[in-house]
């Protein structure tokens, strides 16, 4: 009796085009992220039902959290420019060095006076959190009104107006953040951001 | 022969010392496994770790002189007090009427404000323009994230009118006697 014989048919399949889109893709993704810093101050941000998102260019982040204040704006260019400017009002110049290592950081809180130590010192150092004691906003030493107005003042020499996002914490207490806006506020800045994290739309 | 053998040469016969025919073919299954799983995670710390972003229009506090006129029935106070809690009031400070002391969430400060929104489309069913404001009053005692909590009900209950004001003496004292400031 003849038996049907099935053909046997090898299992394996030819994986070489696979692979290649696979690390095609992977290339591009690795190439088109951006590595994202430490940031010196952690906030824990509170969620909101907002889905726009922040875009990532011409943007200044004012970080509000544990009683202390930072800010950081996009654009490694434009924070050379930004140091010198602020500097030129406080009477302090820096070195193409130091305009370097400002330019590489994503946002920073030290007084003015504090700058050059601050720029010298060890990366590792500079990340740790309690370094960095925030930038003085008293009624004294106002000094995060002309970071505001300077990098407002650089980021439009650039090309563009920039956009004012505070990113608060949760815990923070609201006495702090009036004062950013209403340092915000003497600018004319009347139309800024809260950044807040994604939560669901409630059902209607 | 000095040409490399890389057909089966099965045809040929005779007592030649022929090496194992070894497959070229390396199996990929692992190395894609490996590509994918980092494009995953690639894309999605790209796209997904993008903040959102709440935007707040605040009034130029440089023309002072114009005071808004609203009538007392369609202005609503949120008063923003410690420990996560809130405090609402119809009409001005110095007579506020449904003094309430309230919580966030869907069923409490939520559901005051579309009550009142619809109150107030009942007592001017003519006129769609005038529709509830809210006027939001921060204490030193709360939090920023009370602030973008209610900010985010005023979103959600679509609230066109509303404003960060400061907060007056009395209203800290009504605070007070509630137990939240």
């Amino acid at each position: 009796m003849p038996r049907i014989k099935i053909g046997r048919k090898s299992t394996a399949i030819d994986m070489t085009a696979m692979c290649d889109v696979a690390f095609l893709l992977l290339t591009f993704f690795i190439l088109t992220a951006t590595a994202r810093q430490v940031d010196p101050l952690p906030v824990d941000m509170p969620s909101s039902t907002t889905q726009a998102k922040l875009p990532d260019l011409d943007v200044g982040t004012i970080s509000i959290g544990d009683g202390k204040v930072f800010m950081g704006i996009s654009g490694q260019h434009v924070r050379e420019a930004w140091l010198e400017k602020v500097g030129a009002n406080f009477g302090q110049g820096f070195s193409a060095a130091e305009k370097k290592e400002f330019s590489l950081l994503e946002s920073f809180g030290v007084p003015i006076q504090n700058m050059h130590e601050f720029l010298a010192a060890d990366p590792k150092l500079r990340a740790q959190p309690g370094f960095q004691p925030g930038i003085p906003l008293d009624t004294v030493k106002n000094e995060l009104f002309f970071w505001i107005i300077e990098a407002r003042r650089a980021t439009k020499e650039a090309g563009n107006d920039m956009r004012i996002a505070i990113k608060g914490d949760i815990k923070q207490e609201y006495p702090l953040v009036k004062e950013v806006i209403e340092i915000l506020q003497k600018q004319k800045v009347n139309n800024f951001s809260l950044i807040t994290a994604l939560e669901a739309a409630p059902k209607k | 022969m000095a040409e490399l053998d890389t057909s089966g040469g099965g045809s040929k016969k005779g007592g030649k010392i022929r090496s194992k025919k070894q497959s070229t073919r390396v199996d990929l299954t692992a190395m894609v496994d490996l590509a994918f799983l980092l494009i995953t995670f690639f894309m999605l710390t790209t796209t997904l770790a993008k903040p959102q972003a709440m935007d707040l229009v605040m009034p130029d506090d440089s023309d002072k002189e114009e005071e808004l006129k609203v009538a007392d029935d369609r202005s609503m106070t949120i008063l923003l007090g410690s420990k996560d809690q809130v405090q609402w009031y119809m009409g001005k400070a110095s007579d506020p009427q449904n003094l309430t002391k309230d919580f966030f969430g869907a069923n409490n400060i939520r559901k005051a404000i579309y009550d009142m929104k619809e109150q107030v489309k009942k007592n001017y069913p003519d006129d769609p323009a005038k529709d509830l404001l809210i006027l939001i009053k921060p204490s030193d005692k709360s939090t920023y994230k009370n602030l973008v909590d209610i900010l985010d009900e005023m979103k959600v209950t679509d609230v066109k009118k509303y404003a960060i004001v400061d907060i007056l003496p009395v209203e800290i004292q009504s605070l007070t006697s509630s137990g939240i400031y």
